[in-house]
C-alpha cells in the first residue's frame, strides 16, 4: 500500500505531540520510525491506524483520504508494544479473531490460521493460552494475528521492547525475512538505532514531534540533515569552539557554530604514521579502552577531548603518550544551517555544503 | 443487525441514559434534601436542629458511633493481624465469616442481638439480676453498631499487612528490638492508614445505621433515640422539613468523613 | 503469645457472630417445625417474600446493566472531559455515605405526594412512593455503587490495548465488547450481581420509608420482621429472619466462590 501523510498535527491537552509531519512511503517498503521516547512516534503510528484522530493533516492510503475511516475499515494490522493478546483465548482463537469478524468460512479460516501458525513457527502451540507462552512466542502470535486478515499495511509499536536482548537479535532477522516474504508495507516504531538500521529499508527520525529526516540508514549516517540526527545516529564528540582545531579555523567563525566529529573521521598515531604531519595537532592520550576488535582512544587536544578507534594491528599507545591527531572531517552547524566540512589544510579549500 | 447497532443513535442514547441515571438517582435527590431543609427559611432549619430531642438524638448517635468505631479499630487491628500473620486451624473459615455482617440484612442482625441479649435470654436475666440494662439501652445499641460495621477495619488492614515485607520486621529483630517494640514501631505504623480509614468508614456507617439499631434500642426520645430513628419518626409524623434538617446535618458529616477517607487513601498510595 | 491472640480472635467471632446466629436458629425452631411453617405461611409473610423477590429481581437487572454501563463510561468515556469523569466518579460513592433512611426520605421528598413530580405522576395514575416503583428506586439508590466499584478496577487493569487490537482486526464496538471485554470483566460482574442481590434482599431503612410498610401491599421481608418485633411477635419474626439469613449466607458462599474463580482468571 502506498501511504502519504501531509501536515499531520496532534495535541494531547497542552502537549504538542506531533508537529506538522509529512512523508510518503512506497508500496512494500519496511520503514523504521526512530527517535527518543516521547518523540511522537507512537502517536503517528496510532493515527495511521485510526486509533487516534489527528487535529490537522491528511492521511492517504493509495491516494485516498482515510481520515474519516474507522480502524476497522482501514485494512491495517497493528502489533502492540505489549502484544495485547486476548488473554482468555488460545493461540488459535487469537489468530482466528480477525477472520471470524470477517465471517470467513470455517475451512478457509482453519487453513489460513494453520498457514500462519506454520509461518510463525508456532506449530504445536495452537491450544495454549498467552500466559503459557514465552515473550518471543507471544510476539509471534501478535504478529500472526495481525497478518491473518491480510492487511495492506502492518504497523508495529516497539515490537521488540519487551524481549530479552538475546532473543531480540533472532526475532529481528526473522521479522525482516517474514516481511520480505509476505511483501507487505510495514512501519515499525523503535528507539533503538541498531534495530532500525538493521531491519529497515528506510528510517524516519522523529524528535519532539518533528520528522527530522527520512532516508536509507546509510544516507542518514553519511549526510545527517540536522544536528539532532547527527548526534542521534552513530557515535560522535561535540566540540563547542571548532575554530581552535587545525584545518577548521575559518569554518568555525560563524556565531554559535559547533561541530560534531565522528570517531572514524579522527586519526591518532605517531608522527611517522601520517603523510602530512603539518596538518596534525598535538595531543595526549588520556585513556584507552579495549573494545574486543579495536582500541577506543580518548585523546586530549588543547581543551577538547576527542574520541576515536584504533586498529589492534597498529603500534599500541599508552596513556599520557604524546601523539599526533588528524581530524579529517566534521559536521558543523549553527542556528541557520548545518553542513559537512572537510579539513581545509588537507584537501582543496572548497567546503562541501549539504 | 450490526449496521443497526452501529447507528449513531445508540451511542447518543447510551450516553444520555447514563447522565440521566446519575442525575435522577443520585444528584437530584441529594440536592432535594438540602433544598427542602432550607426551603422554609434559615430560621426553621435552625429551629429544627436546635430542637432538644433532635440534637440529643444527633449527639447520642455521634457518641455511640464513636464508641463502636473505637471498639472496631481495636478488634479489627487484632483480628486483621491474627488472620494475616498466624497459621491456625479454621483460619480461612474465620476469614470468610468476617463478611457475614455485610451479607446479613441489618434487620436480621438486630433481631439476632435482641434474641441473645433480650429480657427473656439468660444474658438479659443475669444482667437484670445485677441491675444492668442491656437491651433497649446504650450497650445493646453499641453492640448492634459494632456488629454491623465489623468488617470495615479488618478488610482495610489486611491488604496493608500483606504488603509489609517480612524482612522489615526481621531487620528490626536483628537490631535487637523486642517483639512488642517491633509491633509498635514497625508493624503498627504500616497498618495505621488502614485502621484510620477503616475506622472512619465504620464510624460513618454506624452514624447512618438504622435497621439493627431500631430493633434493639428503646427509642425513647432524648435517651435512646438515635438520629436515623428520629428522622424516620419525623417522616412518619409528616414533619419532612424537620427530618430534612437533621438529614442535612448527618449527610454533611458523612460526606466530610468520606472525603477525609479518600484523602487518607490517596495519600497512603502516593507514599 | 500468638496463642492468646488466636484465642481472643476466636472468642470475638464466637460471641459476636456465631452465638447470635445459632441462637436465632434455635429460637426459630423452638416451637417446632409446625410453628415455623405457620409463621412463614401467613398470607402477609408470603406476600412480603414475593415483594422482596420482585424488588430483588428488578433491581438486580437494572443495576447490573446500568452499573456496567456506568463503569465502562467512567473508565473509557473519552467523550467526557477528565474533570467530569472525576466528578461523576466521586458521586458514585455518595450512596455509601447516605443513611438508608435519608435515602428513602430523599425519594419521598422528590417524588412523594407533597412534591410536584409526585402530584404529576399521581394524576397520570402512576404511583411511585408507597408503591413498587418507589421501592425499586430506593433499593437502586442503595445498591448503585456496588456494581460500578466491582467492574471499574478490572476495566482499568485490562487497559484499552486488547480492545484496540480487536478494532484494528475489524471488530466493531459490539463485537469487541462481547468477545474481548466481557470475558475479562465477567467475574467482576458476577461478584457485583451477588453483592447487589445480597444488599437488595436485606435493604430495610430506605424501603421502610418509601414503602410505608403496608401489609399485603408494599411490605417486604425485612419490614415484616420489623413489624413483627414491634408487635412483640418475636417467634414469627424469627421465621422470616431465618429464611433471609439462610439466603444471605448462601450468597456469601457464592461470593467466596466467585472470588476464587476470579483469582484464577
Amino acid at each position: 500500500m502506498h501511504i502519504e501523510v501531509r501536515g499531520l498535527n496532534k495535541h494531547f491537552g497542552d502537549f504538542h505531540a506531533v508537529k506538522d509531519v509529512s512523508f510518503e512511503i512506497a508500496k512494500g517498503h519496511l520503514i523504521g520510525l526512530l527517535g527518543p521516547s516521547g518523540g511522537g512516534k507512537t502517536s503517528v503510528l496510532r493515527m495511521l491506524a485510526g486509533l487516534e484522530q489527528p487535529d490537522a493533516g491528511e492521511i492517504l492510503f493509495h491516494g485516498e483520504l482515510v481520515n474519516q475511516l474507522l480502524p476497522q475499515e482501514r485494512g491495517i494490522g497493528f502489533v502492540f508494544q505489549n502484544y495485547a493478546l486476548f488473554k482468555h483465548m488460545t493461540v488459535y482463537d487469537n489468530i482466528a479473531f480477525g477472520l471470524k469478524v470477517k465471517k470467513v468460512a470455517k475451512p478457509a479460516l482453519k487453513e489460513r490460521v494453520m498457514e500462519l501458525v506454520e509461518l510463525t513457527g508456532l506449530s504445536g502451540f495452537e491450544k495454549r493460552y498467552p500466559h503459557q507462552l514465552s515473550g518471543g512466542q507471544r510476539q509471534r502470535v501478535a504478529f500472526a494475528r495481525a497478518l491473518a486478515p491480510e492487511p495492506q499495511l502492518l504497523l508495529l509499536d516497539e515490537p521488540f521492547a519487551a524481549i530479552d536482548a538475546k532473543i531480540r537479535q533472532e526475532l529481528r532477522s526473522w521479522l525482516r525475512e517474514l516481511i520480505e516474504r509476505v511483501g507487505i508495507t510495514s512501519i515499525f516504531v523503535t528507539h533503538d538505532q541498531d534495530e532500525a538500521i538493521e531491519v529497515a529499508d528506510e528510517i524516519m527520525i522523529m524528535n519532539q514531534g518533528r520528522l527530522e529526516q527520512k532516508g536509507t540508514p546509510w544516507d542518514i549516517y553519511k549526510e545527517p540533515k540536522t544536528p539532532f540526527v547527527a548526534s542521534f545516529i552513530g557515535e560522535s564528540t561535540m566540540i563547542d569552539d571548532v575554530s581552535q582545531l587545525k584545518g577548521f579555523e575559518e569554518a568555525g567563525v560563524g556565531e554559535g557554530t559547533r561541530a560534531l566529529i565522528r570517531p572514524e573521521y579522527i586519526e591518532v598515531g605517531d608522527a611517522r604514521e601520517f603523510s602530512m604531519p603539518s596538518v596534525t595537532e598535538e595531543g595526549i592520550v588520556h585513556r584507552l579502552h579495549f573494545r574486543g576488535s579495536e582500541w577506543m582512544v580518548e585523546v586530549e587536544v588543547g581543551s577538547h577531548k576527542l574520541m576515536t578507534y584504533r586498529s589492534l594491528e597498529k603500534p599500541a599507545l599508552t596513556p599520557g603518550q604524546q601523539v599526533k591527531v588528524l581530524v579529517h572531517r566534521a559536521y558543523l552547524f549553527n542556528h541557520e544551517r548545518s553542513w559537512m566540512e572537510e579539513n581545509r589544510l588537507k584537501v582543496d579549500p572548497m567546503p562541501v555544503i549539504i | 443487525m450490526n449496521t443497526l447497532l452501529r447507528h449513531k443513535g445508540w451511542t447518543w442514547g447510551f450516553r444520555s441514559t447514563l447522565l440521566l441515571y446519575f442525575l435522577l438517582l443520585v444528584i437530584l435527590p441529594l440536592l432535594g434534601v438540602y433544598y427542602h431543609s432550607f426551603s422554609e427559611g434559615w430560621r426553621l432549619f435552625v429551629d429544627s436542629i436546635t430542637d432538644p430531642i433532635a440534637w440529643k438524638a444527633v449527639s447520642l448517635t455521634v457518641r455511640l458511633a464513636l464508641t463502636a468505631a473505637i471498639v472496631n479499630m481495636l478488634l479489627g487491628t487484632m483480628i486483621g493481624w491474627v488472620l494475616v500473620r498466624c497459621r491456625f486451624p479454621g483460619r480461612s473459615l474465620l476469614n470468610s465469616l468476617v463478611d457475614l455482617p455485610f451479607a446479613l440484612p441489618t434487620a436480621v442482625g438486630g433481631l439476632m442481638i435482641l434474641l441473645l441479649l433480650g429480657p427473656a435470654s439468660w444474658v438479659g436475666k443475669a444482667a437484670g439480676a445485677l441491675g444492668f440494662e442491656i437491651v433497649f439501652h446504650s450497650p445493646a445499641m453499641i453492640i448492634a453498631m459494632v456488629f454491623v460495621t465489623f468488617p470495615f477495619v479488618i478488610r482495610a488492614v489486611q491488604p496493608l499487612l500483606e504488603e509489609i515485607d517480612p524482612s522489615e520486621e526481621e531487620a528490626a529483630k536483628t537490631l535487637g528490638a523486642s517483639g512488642v517494640r517491633v509491633f509498635f514501631q514497625v508493624v503498627l505504623p504500616s497498618m495505621l492508614p488502614g485502621i484510620l480509614s477503616g475506622g472512619m468508614l465504620a464510624f460513618s456507617r454506624a452514624l447512618a445505621e438504622f435497621g439493627a439499631v431500631v430493633l434493639v434500642a428503646g427509642n425513647i426520645p432524648g435517651r435512646t433515640l438515635v438520629a436515623s430513628v428520629y428522622i424516620y419518626g419525623e417522616v412518619e409524623s409528616d414533619n419532612t422539613a424537620g427530618a430534612a434538617a437533621v438529614s442535612v446535618l448527618l449527610l454533611t458529616l458523612s460526606f466530610v468523613i468520606l472525603w477525609v477517607v479518600n484523602w487518607v487513601q490517596t495519600r497512603g498510595k502516593s507514599q | 503469645m500468638n496463642k492468646l491472640w488466636i484465642t481472643l480472635t476466636y472468642a470475638v467471632f464466637t460471641l459476636l457472630l456465631i452465638i447470635p446466629l445459632g441462637k436465632m436458629t434455635v429460637a426459630a425452631f423452638s416451637g417446632g417445625l409446625g410453628e415455623l411453617g405457620a409463621a412463614l405461611s401467613r398470607p402477609e409473610a408470603l406476600h412480603a417474600f414475593m415483594m422482596t423477590a420482585l424488588v430483588v429481581v428488578t433491581v438486580t437487572l437494572l443495576n447490573t446493566l446500568l452499573g456496567m454501563m456506568t463503569a465502562v463510561y467512567l473508565v473509557r468515556g473519552t467523550w467526557m472531559s477528565r474533570g467530569v469523569r472525576r466528578l461523576l466518579n466521586s458521586i458514585v460513592d455518595l450512596p455509601y455515605a447516605v443513611s438508608p433512611i435519608i435515602g428513602g426520605l430523599m425519594i419521598v421528598l422528590l417524588l412523594g405526594p407533597g412534591s410536584t413530580a409526585g402530584v404529576f405522576f399521581e394524576q397520570i395514575g402512576f404511583k411511585i412512593v408507597y408503591a413498587f416503583p418507589g421501592m425499586v428506586i430506593a433499593t437502586l439508590f442503595v445498591t448503585f455503587p456496588l456494581m460500578v466499584r466491582e467492574v471499574m478496577p478490572v476495566l482499568q487493569e485490562i487497559g484499552t490495548q486488547q480492545e484496540e487490537a480487536a478494532s484494528t482486526l475489524g471488530a466493531y464496538s459490539w463485537t469487541t465488547f462481547w468477545k474481548v471485554t466481557w470475558p475479562s470483566i465477567r467475574w467482576a460482574v458476577i461478584y457485583g450481581v451477588v453483592l447487589t442481590i445480597a444488599r437488595a434482599l436485606g435493604e430495610f431503612g430506605a424501603v421502610l420509608v418509601v414503602s410505608g410498610n403496608i401489609i399485603n401491599r408494599t411490605q417486604t421481608a425485612t419490614t415484616l420482621i420489623y413489624q413483627d418485633v414491634e408487635n412483640f411477635n418475636v417467634t414469627s419474626a424469627n421465621g422470616a429472619a431465618l429464611v433471609l439469613a439462610a439466603f444471605s449466607i448462601g450468597l456469601m458462599l457464592m461470593m467466596e466462590w466467585a472470588k476464587k474463580r476470579r483469582g484464577v482468571h
